[in-house]
């Protein structure tokens, strides 16, 4: 087959999965929550509730499309489309199964970094444009979350970067055939956990929403599709995280007995499980905490976890 | 590849341009941003991806994120923009474009000198740039990292002098919120 038109069927079909997987996570997420809470959770829509997400979508897409009157409008309409688009094209970089990745690049980590402080601006420009106190608190938590955690998700991923040499994906799935870089770096995947979860903005980092507090944070005027692309892009930003980490610390898609590509599904939805878990079992922190802690704790960490990292490479290198 | 260059300059050109002109201090803003991402493809179409990659993460990333945290508590309306339009009456123009004009004609006169910029380029890797940075530019890597100590030291200096102030000013529980956050934050991770 022409490879234009294999890479092109690829990305369909990396879009069409990843979209309904953040589909179907809003009833998977429900579900789960309402099991671990002792309540039944949406069971009415189709089979054990399944369609929710369907009827979610109809109810989002007929309701009306608000603009706040004082909002600024180019900007409003911007913001949702920043996160959707930026956590689609991080998925772009994750080798899927040997060979089979929509981008091979060489400085695939840092792609990855790069689209994911981009993606902050979603957030940030949506909670300023609503020209609502709430909204822009919440806009200013996200920026002070990110600028903090940013740097320590950088620094979490350098110690898988010494122990394979490169800073492609593909290169650091092959590098783990021996051994999953989750032992060598447990440091860093915590690290590097941590930090995703703030990226992600989910509970318990999720203070930039923070509905207590804030209403709804940063989303509170947004209304319809446009607050449909904002879940949209927390359930991808959510799948691309579980993925990377799978990548970088899991091995990818190695495993025995089953196909590669099997593998790297089942490692990754254990990881969305594992974080819908972390949101029905953590409460949320308070602000100044959350930045406290980032800084005076995991921040040192990082940095000795990168100083020993590469003290040992260079000793057994000789 | 060539004309991918040329689009992608001439975005990065007019972006900037609308940052020096756009009177609305976050929209002049979101153009920055926009001029830095088609720098750093510049700088991947000249052969170094690193670069910009790093451009992306640490300009139109943090830094950015950082002058849009300060913009937006300023809470700037229209009145600020009628402010800043009074304040860009075609006048002010001259002195600058003046100047920009000089380095326009010095570059036109260069390149009619016929001295053609590569166009050529080689792949740099980011291991070449580490061992460029940590081989002969060992030096230059030093000073800067203690430059940016020195600023790190500084900027912590303000902090503590900001906070005894408060703690002398105000009250007493301020200082017991400081103090119990990093312990409570160690006790969690145990």
């Amino acid at each position: 087959m022409n490879p234009a038109i294999q890479s092109l069927l690829l990305i369909q079909g990396v879009l069409v999965g990843l979209l309904t997987l953040a589909g179907l996570l809003v009833w998977i997420e429900r579900r789960l929550l309402a099991l671990w809470q002792d309540r039944l959770g949406p069971n009415r829509c189709g089979p054990f509730g399944i369609l929710i997400f369907v009827a979610d979508g109809i109810k989002m897409i007929t309701k009306e499309d608000w603009i706040p009157p004082g909002a600024d409008k180019p900007v409003f309409i911007l913001a949702p489309a920043i996160i959707v688009i930026t956590a689609l094209l991080s998925f772009t970089i994750i080798p899927l199964a040997p060979g089979i990745a929509i981008l091979d690049l060489n400085i695939g980590i840092l792609f990855f970094l790069a689209l994911s402080s981009m993606g902050i601006y979603s957030t940030v420009l949506g909670g300023w444009a609503s020209n609502n106190k709430y909204s822009l608190l919440g806009g200013l938590r996200m920026s002070a979350q990110m600028f903090s955690y940013e740097v320590f998700m950088g620094l979490s991923l350098m110690g898988v970067v010494i122990l394979s040499g490169s800073l492609n994906l593909r290169e650091i799935v092959e590098a783990q055939s021996g051994m999953w870089f989750v032992l060598p770096q447990f440091a860093g995947f915590l690290i590097f956990m941590v930090a995703g979860l703030a990226e992600t903005h989910r509970l318990p980092f999720d203070m930039p929403e923070a509905e207590s507090e804030l209403i709804a944070g940063f989303h509170t005027e947004y209304s319809s599709m446009k607050f449909g692309m904002f879940f949209v892009g927390e359930y991808v930003g959510l799948t691309v995280i579980s993925a990377i980490i799978v990548t970088l610390f899991f091995g990818g898609w190695q495993g025995p007995f089953l196909p590669p590509f099997v593998w790297f599904a089942l490692k990754t939805l254990f990881f969305i499980l594992f974080f819908i878990l972390l949101r029905a079992a953590l409460p949320r922190p308070r602000f100044d905490q959350l930045l406290a802690w980032g800084w005076k704790f995991i921040l040192p960490l990082a940095l000795l976890n990168l100083v020993v990292t590469g003290a040992i490479v260079l000793a057994r290198a000789g | 590849m060539e004309i991918a260059f040329y689009i992608v300059a001439a975005v990065a050109v007019l972006t900037t341009l609308r940052v020096v002109t756009h009177t609305h201090a976050v929209h002049a803003l979101i153009y920055f941003i926009v001029s830095l991402l088609s720098v750093a493809i510049l700088f991947y179409l000249l052969g170094a991806p690193f670069v910009a990659a790093l451009e992306v993460i640490i300009y139109a990333g943090a830094i950015m994120v950082l002058f849009l945290f300060v913009i937006m508590m300023l809470n700037i309306g229209q009145e600020q923009v009628n402010q800043e339009r009074a304040w860009t009456r075609p006048g002010v123009w001259a002195g600058p474009g003046l100047v920009a004009f000089v380095l326009l004609a010095v570059i036109g006169w260069v390149i009619s000198e016929g001295q053609p910029a590569r166009s050529e380029t080689e792949f740099v890797g980011p291991a070449e740039v580490g061992v460029a940075l940590f081989g002969p530019y060992l030096i230059a890597v030093q000073l800067a990292a203690l430059l940016l100590l020195a600023g790190l030291v500084g900027a912590s200096h303000l902090r503590r002098h900001e906070r005894r102030t408060i703690m002398s000013e105000d009250n007493v529980q301020h200082e017991t919120d400081e103090t119990s956050t990093p312990g409570r934050g160690k006790g969690g991770t145990d």
